[in-house]
């Protein structure tokens, strides 16, 4: 075998593109890592389609991704990695079923009609010829997040099957044992089996719910990995990456969607604020605090460039309406001018499509900003009343803050108690506790200091 | 095709206090069920109304009792099982079987395999 593959002439025309510029060794390991990052989705999906099957079809895109790292240090990386991992993982999943006829007789992820010939070897790529390979990905997406599987289930599988995540890493992104981890994906991954989770692209009719469920995973994924605290495990920060991918993903894959332009432009606009979400010492920072220079303006003009295409076309859905709430508040040159009043009118067509006591209790935070205090403590009051945010730790939180405008301080730092006793986050209590400490600490005219 | 159990769990209280007409109601919406079965491309294999849990006798190991499996506030009522393509379909079925004092549960049945 030549050292030097970039001099080697292999008789390809050039049609087919250069091979092999990359130096072997360190260059080709890097991009198997990059190949795994960016096609492990598109790699899976495909070779599923074949397999009929999904743990065949992990274990044959496993075995690619091995493979390539020892022929792409010989031969150069690939014109088109993704297709020659497909291939290779596909060819893999086809020689095990025809090696092993009683993988077939296993109740199958459902494929589509028409599984390979048996006995008829795959064509190679002709030289220069791309692949004329199905992009399965949404239908891999889809399946990962059907509503038959619970929640965890699902973001799960997600990062199992779309991210390629080891069941290891998935453990340590959610903080739990990896037993308990690896239990669940193979729970899950039996349900479909099962239960017989159609392995496809919802139908239209169903299709609003099946992404909004698609879209809340991404969203669960990105304020997992966003509300990790600085110096938690790379994983759980890496999380964030991950799901501005999956966003990216979809909506290269769903251009048409609005609420999936709107997730898109949610994430963008609020990831445009991480540099300042804590100072240096790991404290965190209001929005009211945050340094506004600091925030990622490309990510704030790409994000708010989304939004008019998010909202159109009648009764917008839930995440288009967020992600124009994020973009007034990425827009306006500090907390003071933000436009509170549409903040609120945004909220109330989000209450509209999103029923849901939290997006009342951020409506009334905005509402105080925009008239007053009082007004928004009466309609936290509500919520109260209410019992279903019981367990909320920002309900109190909220009060806190409202009554500590004011001035009544000792019926805020009741309420930051109460907020205090229902979160274990170091950062939140930290913040939590000394705002108590401000509020006891202020001297009143008139009142005896506590 | 596969098969699947649909289980039909209602609150009895919801029977046991309803005017006469919502019992005529109820069987036009189940003989409706049983044709839009059809009509969703799915096949209606066998279904049945249960008679009250009070009529019920539960064995376990030796000992014979007068009841339910488990005390629930929504009890097992009635099931049908039908043949549907996959886990989407048996599911657009099942979301329409009266249960008007309740819902339902969508069961695969197992399937042995030969050898």
């Amino acid at each position: 075998m030549d050292a030097n593959p970039a001099a080697r002439d292999d008789g390809r025309p050039r049609a087919g593109g250069h091979r092999g510029r990359a130096q072997p060794g360190t260059g080709s390991a890097a991009a198997v890592a990059d190949a795994h990052r960016r096609e492990w989705a598109f790699v899976l999906a495909a070779t599923a389609r074949v397999a009929g099957d999904i743990d065949l079809a992990e274990e044959c895109v496993q075995d690619a991704y091995v493979a390539a790292l020892d022929a792409w240090s010989r031969q150069g990386v690939p014109r088109n990695p993704g297709a020659w991992l497909t291939t290779a993982a596909r060819r893999r999943a086809i020689d095990a079923l025809r090696r092993d006829k009683t993988l077939r007789g296993k109740l199958p992820l459902l494929i589509e009609p028409a599984p390979p010939v048996a006995g008829s070897a795959p064509p190679a790529p002709a030289p220069g010829e791309d692949d004329v390979i199905p992009d399965d990905r949404l239908r891999l997406v889809f399946t990962c997040c059907h509503p038959a599987l619970a929640r965890e289930a699902q973001v799960a599988l997600t990062l199992r099957l779309v991210c390629g995540l080891t069941t290891t890493e998935i453990a340590q992104a959610f903080l739990v044992p990896e037993p308990t981890m690896a239990a669940r994906v193979t729970r899950a991954k039996k349900k479909i089996s099962a239960a017989r989770i159609a392995y496809r692209v919802p139908g239209l009719a169903e299709l609003p719910d099946r992404l909004d469920a698609v879209l809340t995973v991404v969203h669960l994924l990105y304020t997992t990995g966003h509300t990790a605290p600085a110096g938690e495990n790379v994983v759980r920060a890496d999380l964030v990456e991950r799901a501005l991918d999956l966003a990216r993903m979809l909506q290269s894959l769903m251009p048409d969607e609005r609420e999936v332009r709107g997730l898109l432009a949610l994430l963008l606009l609020t990831d445009a604020r991480r540099a300042t979400r804590a100072d240096a010492s790991g404290r965190l920072l209001l929005l009211a605090e945050q340094d506004r220079s600091r925030w990622n303006r490309d990510m704030i003009a790409e994000g708010t460039a989304l939004v008019p295409g998010a909202l159109r076309g009648g009764c917008p859905g839930r995440f288009g309406v967020q992600a124009a709430i994020a973009a007034l508040h990425a827009e306006a040159p500090s907390y003071a001018e933000t436009d509170w009043r549409q903040i609120v009118k945004l909220y109330d067509v989000l209450l509209e499509v999103w029923p849901s006591p939290v997006v009342a209790l951020n409506r009334a935070v905005a509402l105080a900003l925009a008239e007053g205090p009082e007004t928004g403590l009466a309609q936290i009051q509500e919520l109260e009343d209410d019992g279903r945010l019981a367990d909320y730790r920002y309900l109190p939180a909220a009060k806190a803050d409202l009554l500590r405008r004011l001035g009544r301080d000792e019926d805020a730092v009741q309420a930051y108690r109460a907020a205090l006793a229902l979160t274990e986050n170091d950062a939140e209590r930290e913040f939590l506790g000394r705002r108590i400490a401000e509020a006891r600490g202020q001297p009143k005219p008139g009142h005896a200091s506590g | 095709m596969a098969e699947y159990l649909i289980l039909i769990y209602e609150d009895e209280n919801g029977y046991a206090t309803a005017s006469p007409n919502v019992f005529q109601e109820v069987m036009d919406a189940h003989n409706r069920f049983a044709q839009q079965v059809g009509e969703k491309g799915g096949k209606l294999v066998a279904g049945n109304a249960l008679q009250p849990t009070s009529t019920a006798t539960t064995i376990r190991g030796d000992v014979v009792t007068d009841g339910p499996f488990t005390e629930t506030k929504e009890a097992l009522g009635g099931y049908y099982l039908i043949e549907a393509r996959d886990l989407d379909h048996a599911l657009d079925i099942a979301k329409l079987t009266p249960a008007r004092f309740g819902g339902v549960e969508v069961r695969p049945i197992m399937v042995f395999q030969e050898g």
